[in-house]
């Protein structure tokens, strides 16, 4: 039955096509690199760390930008637009976030060069992750990434962080467990890891008896995998501790890129079964989606701790991303990553509003970091700030002009056009749920009075250049966005097109 | 001027951001300056208006997500013109009227500038995401004004109002992109452009839906009978401003978009919802003039009367002839203005003695002359009485819907008598008798500032209650032209017959 998994090949070395492994040797290469640095002097500065992996991004950036669209590396690479896209997204999320590490204040983890090895090994995961259509490679990039993730979280250097950590650890080593049974289950069907010729193999053999049963069974055994990883409910219990636990970067760093990068997976699994005709699972990914959706919302409005309730927005709108995966058509996997580019920008700059606040003491409240009565009467303190966070939260409650909100009409757009209308009344609802308590940070900055606890020094404490710098960045995205939806949203379509994934 | 709208959009808000420099105590000063020139530019609009001309004038056009359809696409008739002057001039009287000792006026006058831009957006936009781009931004300085002005629970009225509008709008914006989804798959591009939607062919089920959809976010703006709860929290707790814009000129988005989207969108499905739309609105006019009547506190008196009165201009809009839309269209001005003069005189006396419970008043006129004559005046127009510009409106929409149904007319109309009793009561109880407060003896009559903002709108009161011809003309063309389009573009004959007019008259 099928071909065994490694048959003798007999290659070249120019139809490799080495170029398309390039990225991902870059950035490993470029960790290496910063490990041999540290072996050669001691003690140099995080600084120059911070901008020799802005430099590695850069260039790796640069080498996706030119690799064309192929197949390589013993056919196990897939170069087609999606991939190009996600690695892009993913390098410029990347490329954001490195520079919080240049606080006012030291902060023990950014002293380490391991740190940012690490980080340019999770980003090599993520690529190989993206941009592989067979399934071992996928796994193998899930779990670089996912083992130098759960690393950088512990390095934040707190007993939260370390519980964090833990907790991560042990959800993601489930997850993969379940990618691994929901493989060998496709393997034993088809006889290849390939999703091509998965494909081809499961269309062949989809009226035999039993074999349905099989396809559910594994189809659902990858979701519950990937449902851990993009938190989708009832898998999502994790993720406010481990927001929590990290450090505010790193937290808004991980509810953009690895889910992402998970979705881009998703696309490529749950779309080809999608297209395969087989019943339930459009229906189930749908029930999750609007279940994480809402149930996130609840759960984000009652939280006292404004990191825990930007842990629950998050979950929320990756529930409303997945509901584009059930859909399945260009549009919405254009939508996906309209939504997650801009997505990116606002949460990031709101997570770097909770960094610029951040105190090496826990000075507000017993118990949590940001709790809400940290930001009573912010206009007071510094306007300007209060006023960027407002932003952020009304971009993220979904009021157009700004970003999220071309995100959000175009899945909901796309809900319509697929002739899910109760999905978008759903959407629209869960939206103006979600603006409470977006609402409700902005009602204590702008219209409570300060508590004594509140003071210029302790609300600006980490602040540095370089944090300005990402924060106007986010900002100038976050208010400019009706100015540059159109290109973005042609150049997504096209390289969505060209990958071939999803309905017209 | 070929981009006035757009000036008259982006002027505010560009004067808005540049406030932030402006020293504290000139703030107020810069804003009534750029208010000013923002009412100049919208009359320089009226003097360039063309009044034969009945479609859009001085319309601007450029894409912004081409692929999507959406464009920054702006225009002008006769409906919005007198709604965007009235908007920019509420807005000058609004900040002439803010005390000097308001804290935190710089902050106060860059949210008014902010909401004077979503304001005029809301009205000039011909692009149903721009449209809803506008409509939802007004929510955020209003949120503010509210909240950071307001009373003792001000917050709760602040959020309330913010998502019970924010939630009904987006089940509108589903609509929205349905309308745009379902012209796709008629003519195979994407637009949003409300024009071009006119010409879009809708079957009565789609359009049943679209128009419950539409509902949700005009009903809840207006605010419509069983929606209404958030506007009396929100009056209550809102400082005099927030009152008098939210009153003269956010409440008029609700009604405006059931006569831009609604109408000429679903004609059908506006006939077919005809008879709930005016039961409805019945409900709401007698209803709220009841509990009107039944307030302690005057500044609930006026705005429980201002929904009343809405529901009068709610008659209007489905009575589906061209008296009763033109009339509908002419009340709304004279709600803008009557009901923020009303909102503005509360506040005066409220500024004074710290209270608006009626009981705590009682023969006003006599300490405070001067007051108590606009009150009058502002009273009589907002009952309706002949000469005033509350009876121009009120006596057209009632005419229009004598055409549609007899009986609601009667029912109607019988809230102009309601609508006496209440607020001759509240004139009664503070302005005449005795006067049974000692402190009250002592009140100083309207100063300089009050009347300069309050005596351009009793002028108007006067001069439209008497020659409303210049107003009404436009209004009257724009409102055939709709008329007409509408019945052109119905499905079925029984719209085209209940829609009365008929092209010979427009012609």
């Amino acid at each position: 039955m099928g071909t065994p998994l490694l048959e003798p090949v007999n290659i070249g070395f120019a139809e490799l096509h080495i170029a398309t492994l390039m990225p991902m040797l870059i950035a490993i290469g470029g960790g290496l690199l910063i490990l041999v640095l540290d072996l050669m002097k001691d003690k140099l500065d995080k600084s120059l760390y911070v901008m020799f992996t802005i430099l590695i991004l850069l260039v790796d950036l640069g080498s996706v930008l030119g690799l064309e669209y192929q197949n390589g590396f013993f056919d196990v690479l897939l170069i087609d637009g999606l991939a190009i896209l996600a690695q892009v997204t993913i390098l410029v999320g990347s490329m954001l976030f490195i520079p919080l590490a240049l606080t006012s204040k030291r902060f023990h983890e950014y002293s380490y060069p391991e740190f940012f090895a690490l980080f340019l090994f999770m980003v090599a995961g993520f690529q190989f992750m993206v941009s592989s259509d067979n399934l071992i490679l996928i796994f193998v990039g899930l779990e670089t990434a996912s083992l130098s993730l759960y690393t950088l979280i512990a390095l934040h250097n707190r007993a939260n962080s370390f519980e964090a950590s833990v907790k991560y650890f042990t959800m993601g080593a489930l997850s993969a467990g379940f990618f691994a049974m929901g493989s060998a289950v496709l393997y034993g069907l088809s006889g290849s890891l390939e999703l091509n010729q998965i494909s081809v193999a499961l269309q062949s053999r989809m009226d035999e008896a039993g074999v349905m049963f099989l396809i559910l069974g594994g189809a659902s055994m990858l979701l519950v995998a990937f449902a851990f990883k993009l938190s989708l409910f009832p898998f999502h219990t994790w993720a406010p501790d481990v927001y929590e636990g990290a450090s505010s970067p790193l937290a808004g760093f991980m509810s953009v890129v690895p889910k992402l990068a998970a979705f881009v997976v998703s696309m490529r699994i749950f779309e080809m079964f999608i297209a395969l005709n087989i019943d339930g699972v459009q229906e189930i990914i749908l029930c999750l989606s609007v279940v994480t959706m809402t149930i996130a919302n609840i759960m984000a409005l009652v939280q006292e701790d404004v990191k825990r309730m930007l842990a629950y927005s998050s979950i929320s709108h990756a529930g409303f991303v997945m509901a584009a995966v059930a859909l399945a058509t260009v549009k919405a996997n254009s939508s996906i990553f309209l939504y997650y580019g801009l997505f990116m920008f606002t949460n990031l700059g709101a997570f770097t509003m909770l960094w610029v606040s951040r105190h090496k003491d826990t000075v507000h409240h017993t118990r949590f970091d940001h709790p809400y009565e940290k930001f009573a009467g912010m206009i007071k303190i510094m306007p300007v700030g209060a006023v960027v966070m407002a932003l952020f939260m009304l971009s993220l409650a979904g009021v157009p002009p700004f970003s999220v909100f071309w995100g959000k009409i175009y899945i909901m757009s796309a809900s319509v056009d697929s002739g899910y209308l109760w999905l978008a009344v759903v959407m629209g609802l869960n939206s103006a749920i979600s603006a409470y308590y977006y609402l409700k940070l902005i009602v204590y900055m702008f219209l409570k009075e300060p508590t004594d606890m509140v003071t210029k020094e302790i609300t600006y404490y980490n602040v540095s250049k370089p944090l300005l710098t990402i924060l106007g960045l986010a900002v100038f995205v976050t208010v400019g966005s009706m100015f540059y939806v159109d290109p973005l949203l042609e150049t997504i379509t096209e390289m969505i097109k060209q990958s071939g994934i999803g309905f017209n | 001027m070929t981009h006035i709208l757009s000036i008259l959009i982006f002027f505010p808000a560009l004067a808005g951001v540049l406030g932030f420099v402006v020293d504290k105590r000139s703030a107020k000063a810069y804003g009534i300056a750029v208010a000013s020139v923002e009412f100049v530019l919208s009359l320089w609009l009226w003097v360039g208006f063309d009044n034969v001309n009945a479609g859009m004038q001085f319309t601007e056009f450029s894409p912004i997500i081409s692929q999507f359809g959406i464009s920054y696409n702006l225009g002008v008739d006769g409906i919005s013109l007198f709604i965007v002057i009235m908007a920019t001039l509420i807005t000058l009287l609004g900040i002439i009227s803010l005390r000097d000792d308001t804290p935190n006026m710089k902050n106060m006058i860059i949210s008014l500038l902010f909401l004077e831009m979503t304001m005029v957006g809301v009205f000039v936009a011909l692009d149903a995401i721009i449209f809803y781009l506008f409509w939802e931004l007004s929510l955020v300085p209003m949120l503010y004004i509210i909240g950071a002005w307001g009373g003792p629970t001000r917050v709760y009225a602040a959020v309330k109002f913010f998502l019970y509008t924010f939630a009904g709008s987006l089940i509108m914006l589903v609509g929205l992109l349905a309308m745009a989804y379902l012209y796709h798959l008629d003519n195979g591009v994407w637009t949003f452009n409300i024009l071009d939607w006119y010409q879009l062919h809708l079957t009565t089920d789609q359009q049943f839906w679209l128009f419950l959809a539409f509902f949700a976010g005009f009903a809840i703006k207006v605010p419509m009978f069983p929606f209404h709860t958030w506007l009396p929290h929100a009056h209550g707790q809102a400082p005099t401003i927030g009152s008098v814009i939210l009153a003269a000129v956010l409440l008029k988005m609700g009604t405006y978009g059931f006569v831009r989207f609604s109408l000429p969108i679903l004609p059908d499905a506006s006939v077919y919802f005809t008879p709930f739309m005016m039961v409805l609105s019945i409900i709401m006019v007698v209803f709220t003039a009841m509990v009107a009547f039944a307030q302690k506190d005057m500044k609930q008196v006026i705005a429980y009367s201002s929904v009343s009165h809405m529901g009068v201009i709610m008659l209007g809009v489905f009575a589906m002839n061209a008296e009763g839309l033109g009339g509908s269209v002419f009340l709304m001005l004279s709600h803008g203005i009557v009901s923020g003069a009303l909102f503005m005189l509360v506040g005066v006396i409220y500024e004074r003695t710290g209270t608006k419970i009626m009981s705590e008043f009682g023969g006003l006129a006599a300490v405070m002359p001067v007051y108590a004559t606009v009150f009058g005046v502002m009273l009589m127009a907002s009952v309706g009485l002949p000469l005033t510009i509350g009876f121009v409106g009120e006596f057209l929409v009632l005419l229009g819907f004598y055409k549609v149904s007899v009986i609601g007319t009667i029912i109607a109309g019988s809230t102009i008598i309601i609508g006496s009793v209440y607020m001759l009561a509240l004139f009664k109880k503070s302005f005449f008798g005795p006067v049974t407060h000692k402190k009250n003896l002592s009140l100083k009559d309207l100063d300089g500032r009050e009347l300069t903002a309050l005596l351009p709108l009793v002028a108007i009161v006067v001069w439209l209650g008497i020659y409303p011809k210049p107003v009404l003309d436009p209004i009257d063309n724009s409102v055939k032209a709709l008329l007409v389009q509408m019945e052109e573009h119905a499905e079925l004959q029984t719209t085209k017959d209940a829609i009365i007019i008929s092209k010979k008259e427009a012609e």
